[in-house]
């Protein structure tokens, strides 16, 4: 028996000493930073420990500014685009004829590189000495007066912002759910219609908790996603995030480590781990509600 | 409730595209369901069963002919709106609902002035449950029951509409040997109970016989035989049925009728006042062998099988259309198992006369009687 224990470990090892090495000391080092105040990596000095850090961090405007637009971002956009996906998966699968084009088509955002759509938002809605952009050209077009959404008020920012993330996002949802819903047994929708059941109420009672288990799935990792979004806004909006007042926590972190004011991991550490407590926390009350919502 | 089929005929495009033209599920429909009576529709697999349960729930509509349930014609009526119940192979029970929210999913729907009360739908949904004897199991969920219950739950939710026709489809491939046997009673009790014109599609044989008031006989689309279970089985109309019915199966003879009599290969086994010289198979019931040191059909004796209250003689003839002949006697009359040939006199009403070109049965006497 013993000599069976000591078999496993052995098979184990290697990826134990991969995830120590890469995750577990990693994570445990970022948690020790974060506690050590004035952390100097190349001289491996710091002067006490303590909560300076976090206190730094919470007191930081920029750190405040990327909590407000990440706690933004999540909450308008993992609603609105697991909302869209499911209207769109719905409205595929009851096509026929054209659906292989349609996934396609709504496919296409997944490949395609977020910078390359960063690009093609610009040409959308910035504003350069030469044009307009070609949403404001529309708005112009239909009477409405033009705003700058790049370099504009903070609601025309934010709003862009969360229509890229909805829009990059979006592919992966729908993948996920056109499955599920083709995953659901043809004989139920019979046995509805047999009795007659609206189809609303088909919608509601009968598909709605058949897929509840992947919608739940695309909602957590939504959140998760969400909460650790950096390249949308360096896409939109340039790397100094912190001018145009549109940095994310990641961003900040970025920053804290190696932006133009880089150079402070301790502070670093501080907002990850604070990153870290908030999606955890959501999480958890996620996989709460989800345990009386979602069946099976 | 008497439902009436008229020229009933389902054609599904062919599902290679290239080859173009239609398989005929359904040919051509022509009988009458009598009011309360339980209708076993028997057949192999792929004979347009399913498919004709469908075109009588409505989930399929008709290439042709028409449907009446009495003398109201349902051919163009929505499912919903024909009054049917329809239990399903797999149950089709809702997972995420309990037994009673399952029940009573049905009733939810009703709108107007059908519509019910909360109490009035649990009233109903329990009545049902009770019905099918699962009144105890109203808040579990169909994952914690087992086949048997579920096929109940299935069955109550199919009737708490107390639909005018009660429509089951297999409904008992999904259930073990032992379950099967006790669910087919149900069956029976529940339908005797409500009264209400039952169909069910089975490919079992043995189900059909024990259960039903009526078996429609089908093959490649086509209806062969209707008639009591005893009649289908005493009474074949064509090789085919009376090779499908019957466990052990019939034994399948080529044979002639010549001059007078019935030859199996060169061996005379029957008078017969059917006068024509003919090319026919015999076929004979499991149970028309009589062991005879006399008689006219002689067989290489392969085995003796004995079961308790009858034996079977497992035995070989040129002539024989299989690998064995399966005769079963009382155990009375079991021969010796060494004694390499028996012979056989046989029971003239259990023997059937098939033309060989048509498979059609050919009516015969002895003239004994």
């Amino acid at each position: 028996m013993k000599n069976k224990g000591f078999k496993a470990w052995l098979y184990l090892l290697p990826s134990i000493l991969f995830l120590g090495a890469f995750m577990l000391y990693p994570m445990a080092d970022v948690l020790i930073y974060s506690f050590e105040e004035g952390y100097n990596s190349a001289s491996q000095t710091y002067f006490g420990t303590g909560f300076y850090n976090y206190e730094y961090v919470l007191h930081d405007p920029y750190f405040i500014q990327a909590l407000k637009n990440t706690f933004l971002l999540v909450i308008i956009t993992v609603p609105l685009s697991t909302g869209f996906a499911l209207l769109i998966s719905l409205a595929l699968s009851s096509v026929k004829k054209v659906r292989g084009m349609f996934q396609t088509v709504y496919f296409l955002p997944y490949v395609t590189n977020t910078l390359a759509v960063g690009l093609v938002f610009m040409i959308l809605f910035k504003r350069t000495a030469y044009s307009e952009g070609l949403v404001n050209m529309l708005i112009t077009a239909f009477g409405g007066e033009g705003v700058d959404f790049i370099d504009g008020p903070y609601w025309a920012k934010m709003f862009v912002l969360c229509f890229y993330t909805i829009w990059i996002v979006l592919p992966f949802k729908i993948l996920i759910l056109t499955s599920a819903l083709a995953s659901v047994d043809e004989t139920y929708y019979k046995a509805a219609r047999i009795d007659g059941t609206p189809k609303w109420r088909v919608f509601t009672r009968i598909t709605l908790p058949m897929i509840s288990p992947m919608i739940f799935y695309l909602v957590i990792t939504g959140f998760i996603g969400a909460f650790k979004a950096y390249s949308d806004s360096v896409a939109l909006f340039g790397t100094d995030l912190n001018a145009a007042g549109m940095n994310t926590i990641v961003g900040y972190i970025y920053d804290m480590l190696y932006g133009d004011s880089g150079g402070y991991p301790s502070y670093a550490s501080a907002a990850a781990i604070i990153l870290f407590i908030i999606v955890l926390t959501i999480t958890v009350i996620n996989l709460l509600i989800s345990r009386k919502k979602v069946h099976y | 409730m008497k439902i009436t089929l008229d020229h009933l005929t389902k054609k599904f495009p062919n599902r290679n595209k290239k080859q173009g033209g239609f398989v005929t599920a359904v040919d051509d429909f022509c009988f009458e369901i009598p009011d309360g009576k339980l209708i076993g529709l028997l057949g192999p697999s792929g004979c347009g069963k399913s498919t004709a349960l469908n075109l009588i729930s409505g989930l399929e509509t008709p290439t042709e002919g028409r449907i009446f349930f009495d003398d109201e014609d349902v051919t163009d009526i929505s499912p919903e709106d024909r009054g049917i119940g329809l239990v399903f192979q797999s149950y089709a029970l809702y997972p995420h609902l309990t037994v009673l929210q399952n029940i009573m999913f049905p009733l939810g729907n009703l709108r107007g002035a059908n519509k019910l009360s909360k109490e009035q739908m649990r009233a109903r949904a329990e009545e049902a449950a009770r019905l099918v004897q699962i009144d105890t199991l109203l808040e579990r969920r169909p994952n914690e029951l087992s086949g048997g219950q579920q096929q109940r739950v299935a069955i109550a939710r199919a009737l708490v509409k107390t639909p005018r026709v009660l429509l089951l489809d297999e409904p008992l491939s999904n259930l073990d040997a032992r379950l099967r046997l006790q669910t087919r009673e149900e069956i029976r009790r529940i339908q005797r109970e409500t009264g209400v014109t039952t169909v069910f599609v089975t490919h079992d044989q043995e189900e059909a016989m024990s259960i039903s008031d009526l078996i429609v006989v089908m093959k490649d689309g086509s209806v062969r035989q209707i008639d009591k279970p005893q009649n289908v089985y005493d009474d074949p109309k064509s090789l085919f049925v009376a090779k499908f019915l019957g466990t052990p199966a019939v034994n399948v003879f080529v044979g002639s009728v010549k001059r007078g009599k019935v030859f199996i290969g060169d061996d005379e086994v029957m008078k017969t006042e059917c006068a024509e010289n003919m090319q026919v198979y015999v076929a004979v019931r499991p149970e028309g062998f009589i062991p005879d040191v006399n008689g006219g059909l002689r067989c290489k004796l392969k085995g003796v099988e004995v079961m308790g209250r009858d034996t079977s003689i497992i035995s070989e003839h040129y002539a024989f259309e299989g690998a064995s002949i399966r005769a079963v006697v009382n155990s009375e009359d079991a021969p010796d198992r060494d004694s390499g040939e028996i012979r056989f006199s046989l029971k003239p009403n259990k023997v059937y006369l098939f033309d060989r070109k048509t498979e059609e049965r050919v009516y015969f006497s002895t003239g004994d009687e």
